[in-house]
């Protein structure tokens, strides 16, 4: 974050370091809430905008649901009462698709839940590298070595539930933390920008598990295609509602969100690691004057992330897939940073905003059977949530809201 | 520093240099033994290339070369360059002489697996320009915008929302319409680009990714909701023919690799050219990069920042726009879901490996072309290495080079920082 405008008014009780260096002014008017959360901006900021943002951003897919159907398009020459008639009609069956999918049920709820796994831990990935300043592209990469590192701790040892789930995920979470340690270790020592190096090993994982998938050590005996052997029993994720109905995918994966939003927030905001995160986040120059360690710092917000990033692949791996194929990360880790924008880089908005995002991809599947409405538009819609997320003042114009804040900038340019 | 060490003709270098220039000498010596202990020994036969396609007016007759041969010669050749590099340094050639040594490596690993066999060499390169041009024009949009200090991740989407465009309009309206609509969609991107990156000041990076998302997302969602059932009429393009060029056409082997192919890639040809003399030649190219080294100093030198910021950037955004309609006019004849598959990316990356020049920026893209090729007729040869690695090279060869192990690359000084006018 730039040091001119806005830096962030980053505050956590970890009052022993303030006296050493300040990364942010205690700035005045920070109530209760802000003081306990960590999370920065008044009241329309956190919530007032997001709320807006993704109302306006549904307005304007419904715009789109409306004009993209070329038979309804030509009834408005003819009968324009029936016409107008007819899109309210298709839009409520989308939208209502779309709500009653991820909400309307046990099964869209649990549906929700599912999606919104790796979708938090993604979101975290990118949200811990926005509070110390750094860009992590790379959760989708951090994603598929995670997730094939808990893969093959998956298949190949055999062990008691006990031990073997917590070693897979500990495997995902390595995996994921070497992958984004590189480009952190990278910026830290040579310079080389985060953008640029997490952008590359996205596509060189990628690449990676699409070899893997064929090598004899990963690949499903007698299968010429590209899928992995299946994961272990013991080394699933356990179903939370089976007792309902055994088709309820909802699993253990949900707490592990949950814990490492809460390790994330305690991380960040509780110890003194976190408060050199932030420090170095709001300024690398000042953090170094006060004496803390730069270089071990990208290092580490890096590892961290990437861990977490593959703790998102891992959980995929180890509940609703149970094995491997080429893209299995499904482009969540591009869903993961407009997320962790939607969300305030805090652990707790990205819970939220994870839940939304989950919401959107099990209801956008519900969306495309109620009506014939296609579940990519999901994706139209969250990139304008974050069109308005870091563009506040077209919201301020639409909708004539005061003192909202503008967006930081959250890297430093590449030259530097 | 003495007076005689500033007369001498040798230039002062700095301990970076040094190091970089050592680093450089023992890669020499390390390719040179790894060509002798992978391609050399234990070699056997004759590699067959053809270097002339059957419609050529002058056939060149095959080059046959002895497999282990030519290893062992390039394997000499690279401990010599290695043996110069680490007592007397190449100077100003350092990076000329490190290309050609990398294309000699390439050399020696084809004759390796072309062992035994004949390979049409003339058809890989021929595929490598074919391949480099989508990659290109993703490259020079990202020199077009970042030269004035607007970083555009949202090249991806713009060759997407290009090749959309061109499947789309060039079905109703004929190819030349098509690539029209696709210059005019990437440019519309771009503006959204620039208002989000200098009216607005949003992070560049996130304004890039929201267009990828967006463009993804909206190219897919009306492909399933449009294309698909209309597909005779709306998804059916006329592609542009090969034309050989007369003359430059029916030079041997050359001929063929460079001037026997459709509109686009003789479009990039020029392109480049353009690009490069009026970056470099021109009042507009030196205000131009004047706004993206120093952009207050221009100002205060009374150049309109912002205007040269949105004109470029939007230039940059219609340049992607038509190497995306290259995908469905000039090669595939149709649109498909994601059809770019990270093509804008590996732009980027011949952008930076470019180090932001526009023929940098081509050379970049035929390598990166080159090993996408490679991969493709790599099947043909039935060799043990798994073309994956092949695909992954650019994005490796981009991170040593943004690392500076060897070489560095240098951005625009203010590359990604918003103006503000004071």
């Amino acid at each position: 974050m730039s040091d001119e405008n806005g830096v962030p008014e980053t505050d956590g009780p970890a009052p022993e370091e303030r006296a050493t260096a300040e990364p942010a002014g205690n700035g005045p008017g920070r109530g209760p809430w802000a003081r306990i959360t960590g999370a920065e901006g008044d009241w329309r900021s956190l919530v007032l905008v997001p709320v807006l943002a993704v109302f306006t951003a549904l307005v304007i897919g419904a715009i789109i649901i409306a004009v993209s159907d070329i038979e309804l398009l030509s009834l408005w020459g003819e009968d324009a009462g029936e016409a107008f008639r007819q899109t309210l009609a298709r839009i409520g069956d989308a939208y209502g698709g779309l709500f009653t999918g991820a909400f309307g049920s046990v099964r869209g709820i649990s549906e929700t839940l599912t999606w919104a796994t790796p979708l938090i831990l993604a979101g975290l990935s990118v949200a811990i590298g926005f509070r110390a300043g750094l860009f992590n592209i790379g959760a989708e990469g951090q994603m598929l070595m995670g997730g094939m590192l808990a893969l093959v701790v998956g298949f190949q040892l055999n062990l008691t539930i006990w031990l073997h789930l917590p070693l897979a995920l500990l495997g995902g979470f390595i995996g994921g933390a070497i992958w984004g340690g590189i480009p952190g270790w990278l910026r830290a020592r040579t310079g080389a920008h985060e953008v640029i190096t997490t952008i590359m090993f996205n596509w060189i994982a990628i690449r990676f598990v699409d070899y893997a998938l064929k090598t004899p050590f990963i690949q499903r005996e007698g299968r010429p295609d590209r899928i992995s052997k299946d994961v272990l029993e013991s080394a699933r994720l356990p179903k939370l509602l089976e007792w309902i109905d055994p088709q309820l995918r909802l699993n253990a994966g949900i707490f592990v969100a949950l814990l490492a939003a809460w390790a994330v927030y305690w991380l960040l905001f509780r110890s003194t690691i976190g408060f050199e995160f932030r420090a170095v986040g709001a300024n690398p120059d000042g953090a170094k004057y006060a004496g803390m360690n730069v270089t071990r710092s990208y290092i580490m917000v890096m590892a961290i992330a990437g861990g977490l990033g593959g703790l998102a692949g891992s959980t995929q791996i180890l509940s609703v897939l149970g094995n491997a194929t080429p893209g299995f990360s499904a482009n969540l880790g591009f869903d993961a940073i407009a997320l962790a924008l939607l969300g305030r880089s805090h652990p707790f908005g990205v819970v939220l905003a994870g839940i939304l995002f989950g919401a959107l991809r099990a209801g956008g599947q519900q969306m495309q059977v109620a009506s014939d409405v296609g579940i990519d538009l999901i994706l139209v819609i969250q990139a304008l949530i974050v069109v308005f997320i870091a563009a506040p003042e077209l919201i301020k114009a639409i909708f004539r809201v005061k003192a909202v804040k503008g967006t930081e900038q959250i890297t430093r340019g590449w030259a530097t | 520093m003495t007076a005689g060490t500033a007369t001498a003709p040798r230039v002062l270098r700095s301990p970076a240099e040094i190091r970089r220039s050592r680093i450089i000498g023992i890669v020499y010596l390390l390719l040179a033994a790894f060509v002798l202990i992978v391609f050399a020994v234990g070699t056997e036969g004759d590699a067959t290339f053809r270097l002339a396609t059957p419609d050529d007016r002058f056939q060149l007759p095959d080059l046959v070369l002895s497999a282990a041969g030519l290893s062992y010669t390039v394997a000499a050749f690279l401990a010599f360059l290695g043996g110069v590099q680490l007592t007397r340094g190449f100077g100003k050639s350092t990076n000329v002489i490190l290309g050609l040594a990398m294309a000699l490596v390439a050399f020696a690993f084809l004759g390796w697996a072309a062992a035994g066999k004949s390979f049409s060499l003339v058809g890989m390169l021929q595929l490598t320009v074919v391949k480099s041009v989508p990659i290109t024009f993703g490259a020079l949009s990202g020199v077009m915008c970042e030269r004035v200090a607007v970083i555009n991740i949202g090249i991806e989407g713009m060759l997407l929302s290009g090749a959309f465009m061109g499947a789309l309009i060039g079905s109703l309206a004929g190819p030349w319409m098509g690539i029209l609509a696709g210059v005019l969609v990437g440019g519309l991107l771009a503006f959204v680009l620039a208002v989000l990156a200098i009216r607005y000041r949003v992070d560049q990076i996130i304004a890039g990714v929201v267009i990828n998302i967006f463009a993804l997302g909206i190219t897919s969602y009306l492909t399933s909701s449009i294309l698909v059932e209309n597909s005779d009429t709306l998804n059916q393009v006329t592609i542009f023919r090969a034309w050989k060029v007369p003359l430059l056409g029916d030079i041997p082997f050359i001929g063929p690799i460079f001037f026997n192919h459709n509109f686009f890639v003789y479009a990039m040809y020029v392109l480049v050219g353009v690009i490069a003399f009026a970056l470099f030649k021109t009042r507009w190219g030196l205000r131009s990069r004047a706004v993206g080294e120093h952009p207050k100093a221009a100002d205060t030198l009374g150049i309109n920042v912002f205007r040269f910021r949105y004109l470029n950037v939007i230039l940059g955004g219609m340049i992607a726009g038509f190497g995306g309609a290259y995908f469905t006019v000039g090669s595939a004849g149709a649109f498909d879901e994601n059809m770019t598959s990270g093509r804008g990316f590996i732009g980027l990356a011949a952008m930076i490996f470019g180090r932001w020049h526009p023929v940098g920026a081509l050379g970049a893209a035929l390598v990166f072309g080159f090993s996408d090729s490679l991969q493709a007729k790599l099947g043909i040869l039935q060799t043990p290495i798994p073309g994956e690695f092949l695909l992954m090279a650019p994005y490796i060869v981009t991170v040593i080079v943004v690392a500076g192990i060897v070489g560095r690359a240098r951005p625009p000084a203010a590359d990604g920082q918003p103006y503000v006018k004071e």
